[in-house]
């Protein structure tokens, strides 16, 4: 611990009596209440994080049911996992999934951060608010929404595309369509939040250097792609990473829109985990799928961590 | 959306056209665009007070031709309602209420004070916020049966009372608040907590408000908590409850569940009135993209 000291050299350390580290590492009433203030977050960190974390990892060897004797199986749940074909249906949904959700939902919130930012459009502040709407409606009751808009009998939606000659049909119970449908809900859902983080980073663009562009001669295009897209590149990393996590861990708009259906079209892996745990009580299993999912989204975020050059939480 | 980027930068030389009809062409655009993301918020607005002859009728309509309020009468019959309203806000509430609290004192520390093995506390805490809590979803679920907790509020608020996104979040805006503020105040003798509490907190109202809002939503929206710590009907929330609605053959009332829906999101929405600005000056002042 002690090499950490030599590489926070550019920031300020009080003295001792000002809560900086003395050469002994601070008198006895003030470890004391270091530790009081972190003893709160930290139980709570290691009780509902850190010792889950591990026993989901005993948990995946052992034929947990929640019932009975565990007995340990060894690597069967993985392998279970990477051979049942409904499972590596599961992993290739949440694969299709997330290619699909990630891209669409920031391209779009970053096309309408831009436009909320640009000082043309009149009533700024108002479409903001309106925007962010989406974001505070649960997901369970937007698919609902959703489902209603989209219902082939009643449907509004349904309704008003038959009339411009779209015939969409029975998009839910659609295995090819009820993926895309899923998507488009949760991007419809989730947008306004990377919308909001992108309008902060765009916000944080000095102007002067759109003018010094402009003065360079630059379209709005070569600004858009010279001054904006760089400059938002932390930005833009954060907002992919999250999103991929979300992308990943999706749930409640498939439970209520599809329930995994139609022909488990769109059963991902945590509506799997969800089932095997909770519905056929297999925690054994469960737990061995959720730590592939554990590992992947770790992976994940870790080459979109460095394919963006600099850590998230630098990001500042 | 290229267009729509492109339309409010043309150069100040361009014709009356680009100048006047321009932005008009793009407010009308970005109107459209809005027009369309509301439609859903509409569609829970209006069926929420259609009766129930409408709301299946075709062809379908977006205004009622008839106003009524019976499906909101019908949510607090076929729902104990009234119950997962107020659960919803003791979950909810609870979870914020303590989350802040527990993430903002450890957040002061990690921030404002050097210790040994801040850093390293700092990266385990970062790290954990890449673990997708589904996959500690059974051992945690365990724990809080063998604690007995099921269909409880201590089983639903506790294992949320703290988070290392809410802490990492805190501790970056902790941060850029100057530090001669507490050390002024160290050298009149105040204690740790005195500053924390004094000095600190109250210059740190709108991160506490924006985390505090980022938590209240996401516990008063999410499904899959309260759908596996609560078996209990009584004990769910509005969002779980919801989802009980739809009938055993699948048949939704889509008029009942979108009044409920509307009553679920008047809290929030009157929340974000109020804080919208604030929520996107938070996000930018704490280096959080």
């Amino acid at each position: 611990m002690t090499t950490t000291t030599d590489r926070r050299t550019v920031r300020y350390r009080p003295p001792a009596q000002l809560g900086g580290r003395g050469p002994l590492g601070g008198s006895a009433r003030r470890r004391l209440t270091i530790i009081a203030f972190l003893v709160p977050a930290l139980t709570i960190l290691a009780l509902f994080v850190f010792w889950p974390m591990a026993s989901a990892l005993r948990l995946s060897f052992t034929d947990a049911s929640g019932f009975g004797r565990e007995e340990f199986i060894g690597f069967a749940n993985y392998v279970e996992v990477f051979t049942d074909p409904n499972i590596v249906r599961a992993m290739g949904n949440t694969v299709l999934y997330t290619v699909l959700f990630t891209p669409l939902s920031v391209i779009l919130a970053l096309a309408l951060a831009l436009a909320l930012n640009s000082p043309r459009l009149p009533l700024r502040g108002v479409f903001r608010t309106w925007l962010f709407l989406p974001f505070i409606v649960s997901l369970a009751v937007a698919a609902f929404a959703w489902q209603y808009l989209l219902d082939p009998q009643v449907g509004l939606l349904n309704f008003w595309l038959r009339g411009l000659g779209i015939q969409l049909g029975n998009v839910l119970q659609d295995p090819v369509l009820a993926m895309p449908t899923v998507v488009f809900v949760a991007v419809w859902k989730s947008f306004a939040f990377y919308m909001i983080v992108f309008l902060a980073g765009l916000q944080d663009i000095p102007s002067s250097l759109y003018e010094a562009a402009k003065m360079d001669g630059a379209g709005p295009l070569s600004r858009f792609t010279n001054v904006t897209l760089p400059l938002l590149g932390n930005t833009t990393g954060f907002v992919l990473i999250i999103a991929t996590i979300a992308a990943l861990q999706a749930f409640d708009q498939i439970y209520v829109l599809t329930g995994g259906g139609p022909y488990r079209s769109t059963q991902t892996v945590v509506m799997q985990i969800y089932q095997s745990g909770f519905k056929d009580l297999d925690l054994g299993f469960a737990s061995a799928l959720s730590y592939v999912l554990l590992v992947a989204t770790l992976v994940l975020s870790l080459v979109q961590f460095f394919l963006t050059g600099r850590k998230a939480k630098d990001a500042h | 959306m290229t267009t729509l980027d492109t339309a409010p930068v043309r150069r100040r030389t361009a014709s009356a056209f680009s100048a006047k009809i321009g932005p008009s062409l793009f407010f009308l655009a970005m109107l459209v665009v809005t027009l369309i993301v509301l439609l859903p918020v509409f569609i829970i607005a209006f069926t929420a007070f259609k009766p129930i002859a409408e709301v299946n009728a075709f062809p379908p309509s977006l205004v009622p031709t008839e106003w009524t309020f019976d499906n909101f009468t019908r949510i607090f019959t076929d729902l104990p309602f009234a119950r997962l309203i107020l659960n919803s806000f003791v979950f909810a509430g609870g979870v914020t209420v303590l989350a802040l609290a527990f993430d903002s004192l450890a957040a002061y520390v990690l921030a404002r004070i050097d210790f040994r093995g801040s850093r390293l506390l700092l990266i385990v805490i970062v790290a954990s916020l890449m673990i997708p809590f589904q996959a500690t979803l059974i051992p945690i679920y365990q724990l809080v049966a063998d604690l007995g907790w099921v269909n409880t509020f201590w089983g639903l608020i506790i294992p949320r009372a703290a988070d290392a996104f809410g802490i990492f979040f805190l501790r970056q805006f902790f941060l850029s608040l100057p530090r001669d503020l507490d050390n002024a105040a160290r050298i009149d003798g105040a204690s740790e907590f005195r500053i924390f509490r004094s000095v600190v907190l109250p210059n740190a109202v709108p991160a506490l408000l924006t985390l505090g809002i980022y938590i209240f939503v996401n516990n008063w929206n999410d499904l899959l908590w309260p759908l596996v710590f609560t078996t209990d009907q009584e004990m769910g929330t509005i969002t779980s409850g919801l989802t009980l609605l739809t009938g055993p053959s699948g048949i939704v009332p889509y008029g009942v569940m979108m009044a409920g829906s509307l009553i679920a999101v008047i809290p929030l929405a009157v929340m974000f009135l109020f804080v919208q600005r604030r929520f996107i000056e938070s996000v930018a002042s704490t280096g959080l993209k």
